[in-house]
């Protein structure tokens, strides 16, 4: 019985997307098994559980195998029913919060990721993307504690990254995004979700971050142009 | 009171049909406009101001984006018949997984595939076999990516059908010869009304990009 209702994440310290899915099992109580993965070092359970994309978060629950953060806050918010509800209940919101989860992802994160690593030329540009992107972003959180509302959601866990993960890429990248005379809502919050008792007891240590981003940086830096897709 | 529902479309595009395809599959009876997307729509671009992309559904006049987030919205309000996802949780799981891994994967490769030449061409034929041939394994003997019955995964890959005459000509490859299985699978989703009614004819969609090709200087 026990076994059955074992849940196993494998997660990388660093990685916004595996922590998403660790604040979404807290969030909702769920105890679980969380293995530390080398990604640098795939082990052979990662290749095994993940063929596809390789890569983390995946969630093993009653022996299933789930991948892809945002598949897997759905389904802990569909298997867990019990407070808080992550995704909103009326038919339009649940498809604004998925819409702007995926916003966040695909023109946010990939921006501001990559405008901390790239030089010269490409790095305004993705500057200027990354910025656009936040008045976007700034829009829908104005008059609103949370995305969720008066309390933590879905697009909250899917948008966390940007309180703890942006500042430490633009101290990286010596650029600035989220500039709080700017965009007041955004980083009013940010400071919100930081203090979220949940949230801030599920971090990791900035003092390790800066120099991993550092690395990271160096590495994609070296890489020829081109690669990154936005 | 009645519903409203009003869809923003451009015919060729394989992510419009996904929704053509949902809507028919629910019997929902519903406005479509043609957009021209080199003179978007006052409509469009107040409703969809952030990507300004078909398609768009407009529900009692609250706007739905991004086709599978659209696809999901109809099966979640119209519940009451054909339903288009699961309802067990990992069941939904999986099907969200392998129709991103769709939405991700294959509208790119396809795209590069008619509109580069050369080593491009040649890279991105590669990639395409490549993830065509995933796609082939995971739907393996199953009638359906979804199992005994037409479904998510199912509806977000159908719809390349209608464009693959236009990457067996350009990638110069045979569909049939390379995924007998796809293909086999791609038969059964035809003999479904709401497919067979709603993808265009494959030479449609071909003449459609040799048009695109020579107004983005492609040839």
């Amino acid at each position: 019985m026990a076994s059955e209702d074992t849940v196993k994440l494998l997660g990388f310290w660093a990685s916004p997307f595996s922590r998403r899915v660790e604040w979404a099992l807290k969030l909702k109580g769920v105890d679980y098994e969380y293995v530390e993965e080398d990604i640098f070092n795939k082990s052979s359970l990662l290749l095994e559980l993940n063929p596809v994309h390789k890569k983390v978060p995946v969630l093993v629950h009653h022996q299933k195998v789930i991948s892809e953060s945002y598949v897997i806050l759905e389904y802990i918010d569909e298997t867990w029913k019990q407070s808080p509800l992550l995704l909103p209940q009326d038919p339009h919101e649940r498809a604004k919060a998925r819409f702007w989860a995926r916003f966040g992802e695909e023109k946010l994160l990939l921006a501001s990721s990559g405008a901390m690593w790239s030089l010269g030329e490409e790095k305004e540009r993705l500057l200027k993307l990354a910025i656009e992107a936040m008045e976007k972003i700034e829009e829908e959180i104005k008059g609103k504690e949370f995305f969720g509302g008066e309390s933590i959601g879905y697009l909250d866990v899917a948008l966390g990254w940007i309180s703890y993960w942006l500042p430490v890429w633009e101290e990286v990248g010596s650029i600035q995004i989220l500039d709080p005379l700017t965009f007041p809502a955004t980083t009013s919050w940010a400071k919100n979700f930081l203090n979220h008792p949940i949230i801030k007891d599920n971090l990791p240590p900035r003092q390790k971050m800066i120099p991993y981003f550092h690395e990271r940086s160096k590495f994609f830096s070296s890489l020829p142009p081109g690669w990154i897709k936005i | 009171m009645a519903d409203e529902v009003v869809l923003l479309d451009f015919w060729p595009s394989m992510f419009g049909m996904r929704v053509r395809i949902a809507l028919a599959e629910k019997g929902i009876k519903y406005q479509y406009k043609e957009e021209d997307l080199r003179h978007k729509s006052e409509l469009l671009l107040k409703m969809n101001p952030v990507h300004k992309q078909i398609p768009l559904l407009i529900h009692n006049g609250k706007p739905v984006c991004e086709s599978l987030i659209i696809v999901q919205y109809i099966d979640e309000v119209w519940n009451h018949k054909s339903p288009l996802l699961p309802s067990d949780p990992y069941q939904r799981a999986h099907a969200r997984f392998w129709a991103d891994f769709v939405d991700r994967k294959v509208y790119g490769v396809g795209r590069k595939l008619w509109a580069t030449k050369g080593e491009e061409q040649e890279a991105a034929k590669k990639e395409f076999l490549e993830i065509y041939k995933t796609l082939e394994s995971e739907l393996g003997e199953k009638p359906y990516f979804g199992g005994e019955t037409f479904g998510f995964v199912d509806l977000s890959f159908v719809t390349f059908y209608s464009w693959f005459y236009v990457y067996e000509n350009f990638g110069k490859f045979s569909m049939e010869a390379e995924f007998p299985q796809i293909v086999a699978w791609v038969k059964r989703c035809m003999q479904k009304e709401s497919i067979a009614n709603t993808l265009p004819d494959q030479k449609k969609i071909y003449e459609f990009v040799l048009k695109l090709k020579k107004i983005f200087g492609l040839e």
